[in-house]
């Protein structure tokens, strides 16, 4: 049923958007959750070009590792997830801050709307912080989450995921989103994910596995890569480098 | 219904695409002082609150708005600092709606003409832009306040309530459906 709709409206949709369609019905959180009128297009004023900054006082370093937060180790698969931000010119988004929350391996949030009944994990809370280095990697050391079950529609289940909230250069460059593991079965039926109608855009947001990232004996590794919209250039930049 | 989509995507590396909020992001983004860019009792301070609502005017209470902001002077601080507030002023703010849809941040007036906002949401697939401008200025000066309609320009502008706080409320849909901003040259969708 679901899975008809997005087919329609995948087939109906143009094809070209690399965001997601806010409209979105089978996603069913979105019909009056999104905006009905067009997005006014407007200048960024210096307050819209100026990112929030964030540093070393705000971010420790055994944030990243999602692994240490208890006494004891998590149970799941342990993964490395690495990757740079990048802006929409492929310029390294440094020194900036990266959130991220998941669920555990057996799908369940520590959060106290959860109701799946699912085990909570004692030894791992979901959630991790890092600054970006001086060429806009970002590191986390975690479990690989569990998909879980929503209410969305009948049988309706999440591919397993890991949120990102992410800063860019430029305070229009914020962004949140979503990392999702290569070959999910529940990719193709996930009315979130495909909400973005276009499937190379889509692939963007599915991780690659990274033999060379993988530690000997201790984690399977993860690349992912994120490009930001636009960058703090100018408008005359832009068309000097693209003319 | 149809989707209005902003405009097409600029030359250079397509962006990541964005993904909604979803509802558990309340033991991740929150932090303590959060939403205080100032504290409570500086001289000075004022609220910046309102309430999300749907399209049915329901509240929201699983969105979450970060601010952007000029210091009274008019400077935009690049300092650190958010996350751990030790007293210097950041310019930025964050808070997650409580259960009846309410939002309020603890801060300055800014020397600028508007807050930067950015609001975020379970059932939002992706992030939205807009402006909390600040009431009593000379907005028919304004380049994109003089080109709405009234009712338009309304939804962007904070009122001063009797107690001297600005509120601010964010309608996602609706006759009073804010007005949702763009940024093609110079940052995104």
């Amino acid at each position: 049923m679901v899975s008809h709709e997005i087919a329609t409206l995948h087939r109906e949709g143009e094809s070209s958007r690399t965001q997601p369609r806010l409209d979105f019905p089978p996603y069913r959180s979105s019909l009056l959750r999104h905006p009905t009128k067009v997005l006014q297009q407007v200048d960024p004023e210096d307050v819209e070009l100026l990112a929030p900054v964030f540093g070393h006082s705000d971010v420790g370093p055994v944030e990243a590792d999602l692994t240490i937060q208890g006494r004891g180790e998590p149970i799941g698969e342990r993964l490395v997830v690495t990757g740079r931000v990048l802006d929409g010119e492929g310029r390294p988004v440094r020194h900036q801050l990266v959130e991220v929350w998941q669920a555990n391996a057996a799908g369940r949030y520590v959060h106290k709307r959860d109701q799946h009944p699912a085990p909570l994990d004692p030894h791992f809370t979901g959630v991790g912080r890092c600054l970006t280095d001086g060429d806009g990697w970002y590191r986390f050391t975690t479990i690989k989450p569990g998909p879980y079950p929503w209410r969305n529609h009948h049988n309706a289940w999440r591919p397993a995921h890991i949120h990102f909230s992410l800063f860019g250069t430029a305070f229009t460059q914020r962004s949140i989103t979503q990392m999702y593991f290569p070959g999910d079965p529940l990719l193709a039926l996930d009315p979130i994910y495909q909400a973005i109608t276009d499937p190379a855009a889509r692939d963007r947001l599915v991780a690659t596995y990274d033999h060379e990232l993988t530690q000997h004996e201790w984690a399977t590794g993860y690349r992912w890569d994120v490009v930001l919209t636009g960058s703090r250039s100018t408008p005359v930049e832009r068309e000097d480098d693209h003319a | 219904m149809p989707d209005l989509p902003g405009p097409p995507d600029l030359p250079g590396l397509p962006a990541t695409p964005g993904q909604t909020v979803g509802p558990f992001f309340h033991d991740a983004l929150p932090y303590e002082r959060d939403h205080e860019l100032v504290p409570p009792a500086t001289p000075g301070a004022v609220r910046l609150h309102g309430v999300v609502r749907d399209g049915a005017g329901e509240p929201v209470p699983d969105a979450l708005i970060e601010i952007r902001q000029a210091d009274a002077d008019g400077a935009v601080p690049e300092v650190e600092g958010s996350l751990v507030r030790d007293g210097g002023f950041t310019g930025w703010g964050r808070a997650a709606t409580d259960p009846s849809g309410r939002y309020s941040f603890t801060t300055v007036e800014p020397g600028g003409a508007f807050f930067a906002v950015v609001v975020f949401a379970r059932g939002l697939l992706d992030r939205l832009f807009t402006r909390a401008y600040l009431p009593g200025r000379d907005l028919d000066a304004d380049p994109l306040l003089s080109r709405l309609a009234p009712g338009d320009r309304e939804t962007l502008v904070a009122v001063r309530e009797p107690d001297g706080s600005l509120r601010f409320d964010v309608h996602l849909q609706g006759d009073r459906e804010t007005v949702f901003l763009s940024f093609p040259r110079g940052g995104a969708r």
